[in-house]
């Protein structure tokens, strides 16, 4: 059967229109942050430079394509359509009359679903990732920053133990399908995941201690909140089975986290032990606050500018770690749509066809670009303050 | 300076130490084991053969034991044939003592290769020599290119050129080595036909025409990072009083910036690009896998493919080493660049 291909310009015209829905919200949004930037702080700051609308812009983007995927896609990522096997961009699929917008890769695959399924993973994991490698960084470097002496010693030399790795190397020795068998990666989510559970107690227990009207609600809430997410991450036994993660996922999750919590590790320490010199902590120290009042309400507030900009960046890091361990099929499942694994698999071909190359490495390279221009204006505004 | 370094040398070693340790940890886990054993027999082998050619290549003596005889801090044992009672050698390949012996990393015996079927010192350190190569060329074009668009953004902040300059790091920082590779490749090698898409025949010769990509892609990640430094530590010193002064002076800006901004812009991004070796260990593998390039990076990969135990453990080794060394290197130079730090 002769399949029938649309021209290029109609292409570019069907992409445009398939991505609807993200139009729609990313107006709607950049329209409302605009009218209201006055008044939105940091973030509406961000749009008085060129640099930062176009950060915004990207992320929004990508992050609309992600809720709105199934819309988007015209195709499911997984489905085969045997005779699209290598089909050029535009090719028309006989029996639905839909686009293969992108072409079809060497297993028949819709390219332009695939890229946009596979944003659901990257903007899943990347974030999610960075956060609980935040929650591990601050809750070790506070301390490490303010105490000093030995445990410092102690943590700075464990992170960088974990820093002199090369992170291609840890992940070949972490991310293996043989690892799963073992109790060690459950051992660390275990570990890592008790984090944010202690980080919110302490804060909250340091901030209410004489309200236990609040405390007791708070507490719980944490206690309740994240003990559920606990049981459902760690063990995979979630009471409602709503809360649940593959076990191949959850190894690439701790994988992630190792790899980046030493570095916000380092970064907390040097900020702390720059803030705790300054007035604000000798007050609070004189009116006789505990330390983990001081760490976690007077210097880590105080810290706040640095370390969100180091959160954009480390999301971009965070989705190039993805991607490595796409490229390397580690992790992933083989057929999974993200971005590092379509680079992987179509670069091995790359000598018969380019098509299916391009637009995973574009979107790819677009997200962590968009995230370094936010982080490049989030501090340029911070440093006018 | 002295004691200082000694300190540094003493963390370094007890790092290598406590990381060889878990690398040893890791890959002798009990699928690993049994991943090497399958791999290393013929198909359709019964669990009891696999067990017994484990035990047999002396993969189940106790774990400290076998650490401390990689290491060379305890004697290595012969291995006896239980059916003759004779001296044996695990691999047809590569020798093992016939009597007890030291023979460990510290004596320089790194051991034997199951995946090339040779000894870990004759694979590994023609691979070592191979990357070295790609990365001197690599360093040879990422580092006067990254310093010469940090100081043309950095001499006039806010300037046009500095706003171009700076989105353009920005984005080449956002190109891991598997995207640029791709789009370097689809670019170069299939569109213009210029440069070859793999640089498997470097092996015998290097050329302009094999070379050239796995070069750029890998400097380009690193460039961006490097320029903004440059660019950072050149705003900082263009606003010092003695610029000022020798331009009120009435030299010409040009000189200004040559003789007296340079040398001290300079400073800062030594440090950088001395610590940016970690993050090329990482691009090494993935170009040299991407242009099959018979390197380090290769080799690493095959080993932890194939849970090559000696082999992975000397790659770690290597670069646990090359990252440490880059470190001390850094922080030594500075100090001696920089006169206003004292090591104490």
């Amino acid at each position: 059967m002769q399949i029938e291909y649309i021209g290029a310009f109609d292409v570019v015209l069907g992409v445009l229109w398939r991505f609807w829905p993200v139009w729609v919200a990313l107006v709607l949004v950049m329209g409302v942050s605009f009218t209201y930037k006055k008044k939105l702080g940091l973030y509406g700051q961000l749009f008085d430079s060129g640099v930062g609308i176009a950060g915004v812009g990207i992320c929004l983007f990508w992050l609309f394509t992600a809720i709105f995927a199934s819309t988007i896609s015209p195709f499911d990522p997984l489905a085969q359509v045997s005779i699209m096997k290598d089909t050029l961009p535009g090719a028309i699929e006989p029996t639905s009359k839909l686009v293969y917008y992108f072409g079809g890769d060497k297993l028949a695959r819709d390219v332009f679903s695939r890229m946009v399924y596979g944003s659901q993973i990257v903007l899943i994991i990347a974030p999610a990732a960075t956060g609980f490698a935040l929650m591990v960084g601050i809750t070790l470097g506070l301390p490490a920053g303010y105490y000093g002496g030995k445990i410092d010693t102690v943590l700075s030399f464990l992170a960088n133990l974990v820093l002199a790795f090369p992170v291609i190397l840890l992940f070949y020795l972490l991310v293996t399908p043989g690892i799963m068998d073992t109790p060690i990666p459950y051992a660390l989510a275990g570990l890592f995941f008790l984090f944010p559970i202690i980080f919110f107690c302490v804060l909250f227990w340091t901030r209410y201690k004489n309200r236990p009207d609040r405390l007791y609600i708070l507490l719980g809430l944490t206690l309740v909140i994240g003990g559920w997410i606990y049981t459902g991450l760690v063990f995979d036994k979630d009471p409602l089975r709503i809360v649940h993660i593959d076990p191949n996922q959850l190894n690439i999750f701790v994988a992630v986290v190792f790899a980046s919590s030493p570095g916000v590790f380092r970064i907390v320490r040097g900020l702390t032990m720059d803030i705790k010199t300054r007035d604000y902590v000798a007050a609070a120290q004189t009116r006789g606050e505990s330390p983990w009042y001081i760490m976690l309400w007077e210097i880590l507030p105080n810290a706040r500018g640095p370390l969100i900009v180091d959160a954009c960046l480390r999301i971009g890091y965070t989705t190039i770690l993805l991607g490595t361990l796409g490229y390397f099929g580690l992790g992933l499942a083989p057929e999974s749509p993200d971005w590092g694994t379509a680079i992987k698999d179509a670069s091995r071909l790359l000598r018969s066809f380019i098509h299916p190359a391009l637009p995973p490495t574009i979107a790819l390279m677009s997200f962590v670009l968009g995230l370094n221009l936010l982080a490049d204006s989030l501090r340029e505004q911070s440093m006018k303050d | 300076m002295f004691s200082f370094i000694a300190r540094r040398i003493g963390t370094i070693l007890l790092t290598m130490l406590c990381l060889t340790l878990v690398v040893f940890f890791l890959v002798n886990l009990e699928p690993n084991l049994k991943k090497l054993a399958i791999s290393q027999t013929e198909m359709h082998t019964s669990a009891e053969q696999l067990e017994s050619w484990l035990v047999n290549h002396g993969y189940r003596q106790n774990f400290f034991a076998r650490y401390g005889q990689w290491l060379g801090v305890l004697p290595k044992q012969p291995i006896t044939d239980p059916a003759t009672g004779k001296v044996t050698q695990r691999f047809s390949f590569c020798n093992d003592p016939v009597e007890p012996k030291f023979s460990g990393v510290l004596q320089g015996d790194f051991g034997c290769s199951t995946k090339f079927k040779t000894t870990v010192a004759a694979k590994l350190f023609p691979a070592l020599g191979a990357t070295g190569i790609l990365m001197f060329w690599v360093l040879a074009v990422m580092v006067p290119i990254s310093l010469l668009i940090g100081i043309l953004a950095g001499m006039r902040e806010g300037s046009r050129t500095d706003r171009t300059l700076s989105v353009a790091s920005i984005a080449s920082t956002a190109t891991p080595e598997y995207v640029s590779g791709v789009i370097f490749t689809v670019i170069f090698a299939s569109w213009l036909g210029w440069l070859n898409g793999s640089a498997a025949s470097a092996s015998q010769g290097i050329t302009f025409y094999n070379f050239t990509l796995p070069v750029i892609t890998l400097a380009i990640y690193g460039t961006g990072y490097i320029a903004r430094m440059t660019r950072a530590s050149m705003v900082e010193v263009m606003t010092q009083q003695y610029i000022r002064t020798a331009r009120l002076k009435g030299l010409s800006f040009g000189s200004v910036v040559i003789k007296h901004a340079l040398r001290n812009a300079l400073i800062a991004p030594f440090t950088v690009i001395m610590l940016q070796f970690p993050w090329l260990l990482t691009g090494v593998v993935i170009v040299e896998v991407m242009f099959r390039y018979q390197g380090f990076g290769y080799t690493l990969v095959e080993a932890a493919g194939n849970n090559d135990i000696d082999l992975l453990l000397g790659c770690s080794l290597v670069s646990v080493f090359i990252v440490l060394i880059t470190q001390l290197i850094s922080d030594v130079g500075y100090a001696f660049l920089n006169p206003r730090i004292r090591v104490q």
